[in-house]
């Protein structure tokens, strides 16, 4: 039966016994006592236990999920196979599209431009220590503030408007860049801004000669993420801040028509503008590099 | 009768690139081979369609008994548990301990469901360990795979493949990343496994001393044909230089 | 002889040209991309109505208002344990939503990867449904949903869930091809099955990505329920949403504020367990 005797082979000598490891079963253990498998091990149940925790607790005010699941089924057929507008128009969705898209590109260039000196102050190669930890700290606050209450309290401090939404944006936008041109700036040749040091630049010279060209590529990609991450940012705070856009229009449709067929509509016309930015970013992305 | 025959076998990539044309030899029980050649000539392909990693578009390769393009999947699991597989970058599961990816090599021998737990027996284990203690592996048993330097790891990457009691085991450049030393260990082990074990092996290789060294047999390719087959006593310089140099040749007849 | 000197000077000549053109070359994609920007910030500003100076001069405002009126008061420390709950309630749901997103991503990018040799017109087919659900908004689930769950906890969980497990099929498509390809090519070769590859290679290979990805998803989550939660008047957000509307701005900074905490406690605890599993 056992297939396991390869010619020549001697029965298990003594002294390789002594390198096993055995179980209280008097088994051989395989596995490696590694402190990243238990902290993954114990990460994994824990989430785990939260997660059955939650469904436990949670209050469903009785809901019945059996009919609101059909219900929900029924409501994506008619949204997405019956799109229509009726309160809306095709010129005025568009209209508010291009306001949501340039609510983001304000944001983005905002944050862009806060950010390529933010970076400075805190990446690693080339920042005094001191100054990056704060830095650091503070850009971990605001990135912890979710954008809509950026908005909302801008909303109450300088009005209504654009203006809220763009700073709400641009405080998000500014603490994701941050951290992004940071790690790109400290993936350039350490050699570099050393030679640059010894021949005596200044700092702004080493900044435009040395730093900028060689983590540009990598920051126009962020940037062009971050840019598709704004524009449905801008369309969820339009719809849940009333700021305008084609998020409003969701909202609209939505929340206070009660038309499905027209959030379809709207949906359509959403998804097709996000999926057009991908690939044009994916493209710039492509030459860039 | 050869363990391993390739009769007419040509391979073609996506109905393009043309990797091996018109291919056949035979390899008897034993044997030590070593296909030569530069990169790109197909070596690899040959290699792999020996265990239908990748499937021949014309021809038959008839191993241990089996043709290898018509057998179903229960039969390529047969054909793939009789030969071992040794790689370039070791491709060993980095994160497990050396023990474990030694006993990957019994899971074409195992149902299912038991190798999808793990569950392997006291024998199969006891018989890791004397492999490993065959290779100066024992004390690394336990480490992390990536914790162990090219040289070890391409050690653990032939336990996995004696592991699986292969007829034949297939090197694709197994020395290419590591250093003198080290690779010299690691011939010196296929060489040794070869003549004491009796199984037969196919290597690929990239540096011609060490081909003319250490195998028995040498098949030359380029461009996807067998220039050279015979031993290496009879490989004159200017075969080698056939061998390697037809790479402009090669490049004359891209651009035409 | 001459020949080759001629080689070598028609060789070096074109090379200062060459490297002048590249400069004129890189200074005109640079004015372009400026100029580029400009407009696009022009337009984007008239179209959006937005005043330069205005939104320059609301950030000092912003902050004397918050200030003055963005505190915690008693009456607002009075409504922490309230608070509190609701702050729990949104993690909760926020890990729940992402490890169960991640379950059925994990399953579901497997048919997606190379590494289980699924036929390519599977595999296209997931590519394509993970675009969808990553693709619609989370805010059109939410307002879709709640025509049929009402201001329900679900609406939120269900809303977060489409879009995290289209984000999430995506990344463990990519990274399990990135980080696993190599061992799986060898346990093919030794015999093993698809689903012994695939608990024996691409788990334990990949696992830690995966768990990295899960975290980082729990952290963007809590903060996407907030705005959810406004939308469908569940969670932390609604709470939020409460006070803001009555004007109770020192309980909504509260709300900020223990909001604030949370995140940046699990960001902390993240980026301590990304340390040791990786």
């Amino acid at each position: 039966m056992s297939e396991l005797d390869i010619a020549g082979q001697p029965p298990v000598s003594l002294d390789i016994v002594k390198y096993m490891r055995k179980t209280r079963g008097g088994k051989i253990k395989t596995a490696t006592k590694s402190k990243s498998n238990r902290a993954i091990k114990i990460t994994l149940f824990v989430l785990l236990a939260l997660t059955i925790y939650g469904f436990l607790t949670f209050d469903y005010k009785n809901v019945d999920i059996a009919k609101a699941m059909a219900g929900t089924w029924n409501n994506v057929k008619v949204l997405f196979g019956q799109p229509k507008l009726t309160y809306g128009t095709w010129g005025g969705s568009l209209k508010a599209l291009f306001v949501t898209f340039s609510l983001g590109a304000l944001a983005t260039i905002f944050g862009a431009i806060i950010a390529f000196f933010g970076s400075l102050l805190c990446a690693k190669n080339i920042a005094n220590p001191y100054v990056a930890n704060i830095t650091k700290s503070f850009v971990a606050f605001i990135r912890a503030v979710p954008t809509i209450l950026w908005v909302l309290i801008f909303t109450v401090a300088a009005g209504l408007g654009s203006v809220a939404a763009v700073i709400g944006l641009t405080f998000h936008s500014a603490g994701y860049l941050i951290k992004a041109y940071a790690e790109s700036i400290e993936e350039m040749d350490e050699g570099t801004i050393e030679a640059l040091k010894a021949s005596g630049a200044s700092f702004w010279q080493i900044v435009f000669q040395a730093i900028l060209p060689s983590s540009i590529s990598r920051m126009t990609a962020w940037t062009f993420l971050r840019f598709e991450i704004n524009f449905t940012n801008a369309l969820a705070v339009g719809a849940a801040a009333g700021v305008g856009g084609i998020g409003f229009d969701l909202y609209m449709a939505g929340n206070h028509y009660f038309d499905l067929r027209e959030l379809g509509y709207i949906t359509y016309i959403v998804v097709a503008a996000v999926i057009l930015l991908e690939m044009i970013a994916t493209k710039i992305k492509a030459t860039v590099r | 009768m050869p363990i391993l025959e390739f009769k007419n076998v040509s391979k073609v990539y996506n109905n393009i690139t043309k990797a091996l044309t018109d291919i056949s030899f035979s390899v008897y029980e034993g044997e030590f081979v070593s296909i030569i050649g530069p990169s790109g000539s197909g070596k690899s392909t040959i290699l792999r369609c020996i265990n239908r990693l990748v499937d021949v578009t014309q021809g038959s390769i008839i191993f241990d008994g089996h043709d290898i393009n018509k057998a179903d999947k229960k039969e390529i699991r047969q054909v793939r548990k009789k030969a071992g597989m040794i790689f370039q970058h070791y491709n060993l599961v980095d994160r497990l301990s050396v023990i474990e990816n030694v006993l990957h090599g019994r899971l074409g021998y195992k149902s299912v469901m038991s190798g999808v737990i793990g569950h392997y027996t006291e024998e199969e284990k006891e018989k890791a360990f004397q492999i490993l203690a065959m290779l100066g592996l024992t004390e690394q048993a336990y480490k992390r795979c990536d914790e162990l330097s090219g040289g070890q790891k391409q050690r653990v990457g032939i336990a996995r493949s004696l592991m699986q009691e292969p007829r034949l085991i297939l090197c694709d450049e197994p020395i290419a990343s590591l250093d003198p030393s080290s690779s010299k260990i690691i011939m010196d082990h296929l060489s040794d496994i070869n003549e004491t074990m009796k199984i037969t092996c196919i290597a690929n290789l990239h540096q011609v001393d060490v081909a003319l060294k250490y195998a028995k047999r040498i098949i030359g390719i380029t461009a996807g044909q067998i220039v050279y087959d015979g031993p290496p006593e009879k490989l004159t310089r200017s075969k080698i230089y056939e061998i390697y140099q037809s790479d402009e040749g090669e490049l004359i007849t891209d651009v035409k | 002889m001459s020949s080759k000197q001629m080689d070598k000077t028609t060789e070096k000549a074109p090379r200062p040209n060459n490297q002048t053109s590249v400069f004129v070359q890189r200074k005109r994609t640079f004015t372009l991309a400026f100029l580029g920007v400009a407009a696009l910030f022009v337009v984007s500003a008239v179209v959006t109505n937005y005043e330069i100076i205005g939104g320059l001069e609301s950030i000092p405002k912003a902050v004397i208002w918050m200030a003055q009126h963005f505190v915690p008061n008693a009456k607002a420390w009075s409504r922490l344990p309230y608070i509190l709950s609701k702050l729990v309630e949104t993690a909760l749901v926020s890990v729940a939503v992402t490890v169960c997103a991640a379950i059925c991503a994990f399953f579901f990018s497997l048919l997606g990867t190379k590494t289980t040799r699924t036929a390519p017109w599977i595999a296209r087919i997931v590519r394509i449904i993970a675009a969808f659900f990553r693709n619609v908004p989370d805010v059109v689930w939410a307002i879709l949903l709640l025509f049929s769950f009402g201001q329900n906890i679900l609406t939120g969980f269900f809303a977060l869930f489409f879009s995290t497990f289209g984000m999430l099929t995506r990344t463990f498509i990519e990274t399990i091809d990135e980080v696993s390809a190599s061992c799986v090519e060898a346990l093919y070769a030794t015999g093993a099955t698809s689903l012994q590859t695939v608990f024996n290679g691409v788990i334990p290979s990949s696992l830690p990505e995966i768990v990295s990805w899960v975290l980082y998803m729990i952290e963007t989550n809590i903060r996407s329920s907030t705005l959810i939660g406004i939308l469908t008047a569940t969670g932390i957000g609604y709470l939020f949403d409460l006070y803001y509307k009555r004007m109770d701005y020192s309980s909504a900074s509260l709300v900020v504020i223990s909001i604030v905490i949370l995140v940046i406690a699990i960001e902390i605890l993240s980026n301590k367990i990304r340390k040791v599993i990786m």
